[in-house]
């Protein structure tokens, strides 16, 4: 039973492919919600899964090869086992998405306003000149300049920014309640993204969009997320607040990615840090918790696979995947350089 | 126009004028300079007679240096006057007799192979590894396996000559029975065609797919428009260009000389039959001349596709060059 | 973001797709570190349809290249003799090798005759197999010629640049303006009638030689635009720079680092230019501008046979086939390749 105020709600998401090498398990059972009116990042590296779930609530990764299994609830609508007929409604309507790289994502033989355009009237029932006047609003909306005019531009026509602005105001043309960010900003120049995240922070916080965003890049997480989950290998390792991970991180792999963040506030150390070795194949990923081969403090319960469970008394919503008990995290995470971000007085 | 179109234009139509102007001088070096032997005795054909052959020295001016040559090449070309010392017939006028039976062959392959190419290879690619799709890249690879003339040679004679399905080859001008016009053609244009089927369905199949798997598909779908429309609108327009860019230039190729091939087996009597004649009788004018002629076919082709192109494609209308 | 190791990073930009699960995979052997030329070895073997056909054509040559033995020990006879006045045991009675009409006896399956006899009382067989020798040799030898033209005109417009590359290119656009078979045909006219005689360079007007480099001309500018086209993008990459920072000359570049990666561009286009060159040969050979006669080709029979269909169909049937098995092989063992370089793009074929 979905939480009151629960925009979308995940349960036990799993999605694995059949490849010509074998089966692959992208997505491990992934359970997580979403409530109305906030931003949730899912952070973690390539081949995570995040990817992949965020695609999955969209139906995008439905196929002859793909298994499918679990449940995603959104606005009351079961996602997962919805027809293609009820999906294709959905998306683009209630439920949108702006991908990483803007200069591919859009045709490159019609012109902006068009696809917009477009995408108004797979829905509604809109004159062309309606919408077209509604697309030039939107483009305004999200800053770019001379709209008017730009709207009848080809995309190649504009920058990298003025592109995600566009996919932007795309995405939004239907008024959907929640949007899915799958790494936005990450094909763009840093002060482009800055302007970007500003961007989307400003239509959370004055159009109450709810925004899933999907990214590896912690920066962009601590500019706009309200939570976060960390997902490693197909799994979710680290759920909680923004505070609650960047402050008092429980899981070795959240460490591990915030260790490597270049400090102001610390002498500048040797050599960057970095977690060791690399992610497992999914197609024989190592057994029970899956982070266990890079992991410099596993033991021998490790190989059992540690349930996503609440295990800092003071705070139920921040849970963890670490067998770890919590007073040994508090002492690890504090012995020598390997401090946690450290609260502000 | 723009300016920077129209500048576009006439950069095309000065490269143009050179491409043409160096493919003279190329047919000039193969015919006169570059075979051992008098050239006039090599005009005057298989059987030469002195009187003839002394003629033609003095009308090609072979004694005089090469330049002047040359220009004597082209006033001959250009006059309209030249004629086959074999056939004793004005070149100019044959091959202008020739041009619509050529058209009429050329003109309904490239339709007809352009139609069922995009329809076989559209279905291929939307059953991508099942057996049908298996079946049809068989058949398009035997399709492109085929010489012409065989394949031709072969329907002339099962469906045309024994079967009396089909006449056994000719041509009928359209003004005189528009039926019998187009029935005469049925075997032809099918001939012509296979090979540019196989081809074509093939190089669609593996452009749709590879369009598939393109960003602004996904974005497409996630738009939440109808498959219908994704396919159509998106994944064909994006993959028809290059599509469109190739068969125009093959088009240009089959009226330039493509079509010698299947205008022999089938007798139609064109400009391609023409240059066949004449290669058989070693008669040296009218190959000139046809080439001459399919060389500015292609050259006009070749532009008109670098226009088609820009005028598909809005990305390259500025910079002139596909930036994909 | 420095995660763990360089190629981590290079490669954080992309994010998972469909496309890229067989790398969540992680394919066995590329983890085992072998190089992309022993990986696509390994694809193509697995390939067995692909193996077959590439038998097949080298089978073919095989037997043609047996022909002289087919010729002395099954037939006992020679591709030019001619039997018309012969006579031969078919189910037992004497036939006429030509009968009185000029129809020539069909296949008899036999040692003599084995594919029948042509209009003038020729063994069809053997032509085929001497036949088939020319149009095979000149194939593979006007596509090693395209190659080696096109390879080096290609490497050099694209990594000089400049100068070069506008004569070049502008060449090329020359050469592509003329129809293939027309440049062909006219080339082969020209040349049969008497030889070619540049300077040091004299060719008789019958060698098989001038089909071969009109073929292999004709066909420069399809080999050469791609290579060029490649060239000109390797030479802005990374280990291109870097292989000049060390010091290198222009040329050792062009061979240690640009050529291995253009490498694959020609393995792709040999089968292909192969196929082409066969059945261009056949069209010229068909036209009377390639193989001259007495020498045979198939596309030579075919012409023959072309004038006798309506009483002997087999003259025309059973050269053109050989040309269609040749190249059919040729073109499925091409398609092999290409799939085994590239096997992505199989992979969502399977989608």
């Amino acid at each position: 039973m979905s939480a009151p105020g629960s925009l979308l709600d995940l349960r036990d998401l799993a999605v694995s492919f059949n490849t010509e090498e074998g089966l692959v398990q992208a997505v491990d059972g992934v359970s997580i919600e979403l409530r109305a009116g906030e931003v949730l990042a899912v952070v973690g590296e390539s081949g995570s899964g995040k990817s992949v779930t965020a695609t999955t609530l969209m139906g995008l990764t439905r196929g002859p090869n793909a298994t499918i299994a679990g449940s995603a609830t959104f606005e009351g609508t079961e996602l997962i086992s919805a027809s293609d007929e009820e999906l294709r409604a959905i998306r683009g309507n209630r439920l949108a998405m702006i991908f990483q790289d803007p200069m591919s994502s859009l045709d490159p033989v019609y012109r902006v306003v068009d696809q917009i355009v477009e995408q108004i009237q797979a829905h509604r029932d809109t004159r062309s000149g309606e919408a077209r006047e509604r697309a030039i609003e939107l483009l305004d909306a999200v800053g770019i300049p001379d709209a008017a005019k730009r709207a009848d531009s080809y995309p190649h026509e504009f920058s990298g920014g003025m592109r995600q602005r566009a996919m932007i105001a795309m995405a939004l043309s239907l008024e959907p309640s929640l949007l899915i960010a799958d790494e936005p900003t990450t094909a763009l120049d840093v002060t482009v993204q800055a302007q970007i995240i500003d961007l989307l922070r400003d239509l959370n916080q004055r159009r109450d969009l709810s925004i899933l965003l999907i990214t590896h890049d912690i920066g962009v997480v601590a500019e706009i997320a309200d939570r976060v989950a960390v997902m490693y290998a197909g799994r979710i390792v680290e759920q909680g607040t923004i505070d609650e991970i960047f402050y008092e991180p429980q899981h070795p792999y959240t460490w591990g990615l915030l260790d490597s963040l270049t400090r102001i506030d610390r002498p500048r150390p040797k050599r960057l840090s970095q977690i060791p070795g690399m992610p497992p194949s999914l197609l024989a990923p190592p057994r029970g918790c899956h982070f266990r081969p890079r992991c410099p403090h596993a033991f021998d319960r490790c190989t059992e696979v540690p349930s996503l469970l609440p295990r800092v008394a003071a705070a139920p919503g921040h849970l963890d995947r670490c067998w770890l008990e919590p007073a040994r995290k508090q002492e690890l995470r504090q012995a020598g350089d390997r401090d946690a971000l450290e609260q502000p007085r | 126009m723009s300016s920077a179109m129209a500048r576009f234009v006439v950069r095309r139509l000065l490269s143009m004028l050179l491409v043409l102007f160096a493919v003279s001088v190329v047919v000039f070096l193969i015919f006169n300079v570059l075979p051992s032997g008098d050239p006039a005795v090599r005009m005057a054909g298989k059987i030469p007679t002195e009187t003839q052959v002394e003629a033609i020295r003095e009308e090609w001016g072979f004694d005089e240096p090469l330049y002047v040559q040359y220009g004597t090449m082209m006033k001959q070309l250009f006059s309209g006057e030249m004629i086959s010392y074999f056939t004793r017939q004005n070149v100019s006028e044959e091959i202008w007799k020739g041009l619509p039976r050529t058209l009429s062959l050329a003109i309904g392959a490239a339709i007809l192979w352009m139609a069922l190419a995009i329809a076989l290879g559209l279905y291929s690619a939307l059953r991508a590894g099942a057996f049908s799709d298996r079946v049809l890249t068989v058949l398009a690879l035997v399709g492109i396996s085929m010489p012409v003339f065989w394949i031709g040679a072969l329907m002339s004679y099962y469906l045309g000559y024994k079967a009396g399905i089909f006449p056994n080859g000719g041509y009928v001008e359209f003004a005189d029975s528009p039926f019998e016009w187009l029935w005469h053609l049925v075997l032809p244009w099918t001939a012509l065609s296979i090979l540019f089927i196989g081809f074509y369905s093939r190089v669609l199949r593996s452009d749709i797919l590879e369009t598939m798997g393109e960003d602004f598909v996904r974005t497409a779908r996630a738009k939440g428009l109808s498959e219908r429309r994704v396919l159509l609108k998106h994944v064909l327009r994006n993959s028809l260009i290059p599509i469109v860019t190739l068969w125009g230039l093959d088009f240009g190729a089959v009226i330039a000389g493509g079509a010698i091939l299947t205008e022999s087996v089938f007798d139609i009597q064109g400009v391609g039959q023409y240059a066949a004649d004449s290669i058989k009788q070693l008669d040296l004018p009218p190959i000139m001349a046809v080439t001459m002629f399919g060389a500015f076919f292609i050259v006009v082709f070749n532009a008109m596709v670098d226009i088609a192109y820009a005028a598909l494609d809005p990305r390259i209308r500025l910079e002139g060059r596909p930036s994909r | 973001m420095v995660f763990t190791s360089r190629d981590e990073a290079e490669s954080a930009g992309t994010e998972f797709s469909l496309d890229s699960s067989e790398q969540l995979a992680g394919d066995p052997a590329e983890r085992a570190g072998l190089g992309p030329w022993r990986l696509t070895g390994r694809r193509l073997r697995r390939d067995k349809v692909a193996i077959a056909s590439g038998i097949v054509f080298v089978l073919l040559i095989a037997a043609c290249l047996a022909a002289p033995l087919w010729a002395s020990e099954v037939a006992e006879t020679t591709p030019e003799e001619n039997h018309l006045s012969d006579q031969v045991l078919i189910d037992g009675k004497p036939t006429d090798v030509v009968d009185m009409l000029g129809k020539p006896i069909g296949p008899t399956w036999n040692g003599h005759f084995f594919l029948g006899a042509d209009g003038n009382g020729r063994d069809i067989m053997v032509r085929l197999l001497y036949g088939g020798r020319n149009s095979l040799v000149i194939g593979l030898a006007a596509a090693l010629g395209t190659i080696a033209m096109g390879l080096v005109l290609g490497l050099l417009a694209g990594y000089y640049r400049g100068r070069a590359d506008s004569v070049i290119s502008w060449a090329m656009d020359v050469l592509w303006a003329f129809p293939v078979v027309l440049l062909g045909v006219a080339l082969g006219t020209a040349l049969a009638l008497g030889g070619l005689d540049l300077g040091p360079i004299t060719i008789q007007g019958d060698s098989l030689a001038i089909p071969i480099l009109i073929i292999s001309i004709a066909y420069i500018p399809y080999l050469a635009r791609p290579v060029r086209g490649q060239t000109l993008a390797l030479r802005e990459r990374e280990f291109v720079e870097a292989a000049r920072a060390q010091g290198m000359g222009s040329m050792r570049v062009v061979f240690t680092e640009v050529l291995p990666n253009v490498a694959s561009t020609l393995v792709v286009f040999l089968p292909l230019l192969v196929a082409n060159a066969i059945l261009l040969e056949a069209a010229l050979s068909f036209l009377g501008a390639g193989v001259q006669p007495p020498q045979a080709s198939w596309g030579t029979m075919i012409a023959e046979g072309v004038e006798r269909i309506t009483s002997a169909p087999h003259l025309v049937i059973v050269p053109g086939a050989m040309l269609v098995l040749s190249v059919l092989s040729l073109n499925i063992f091409g398609e092999g390749v290409r799939d085994a370089l590239d096997p992505r793009a199989r992979v969502r074929i399977e989608h």
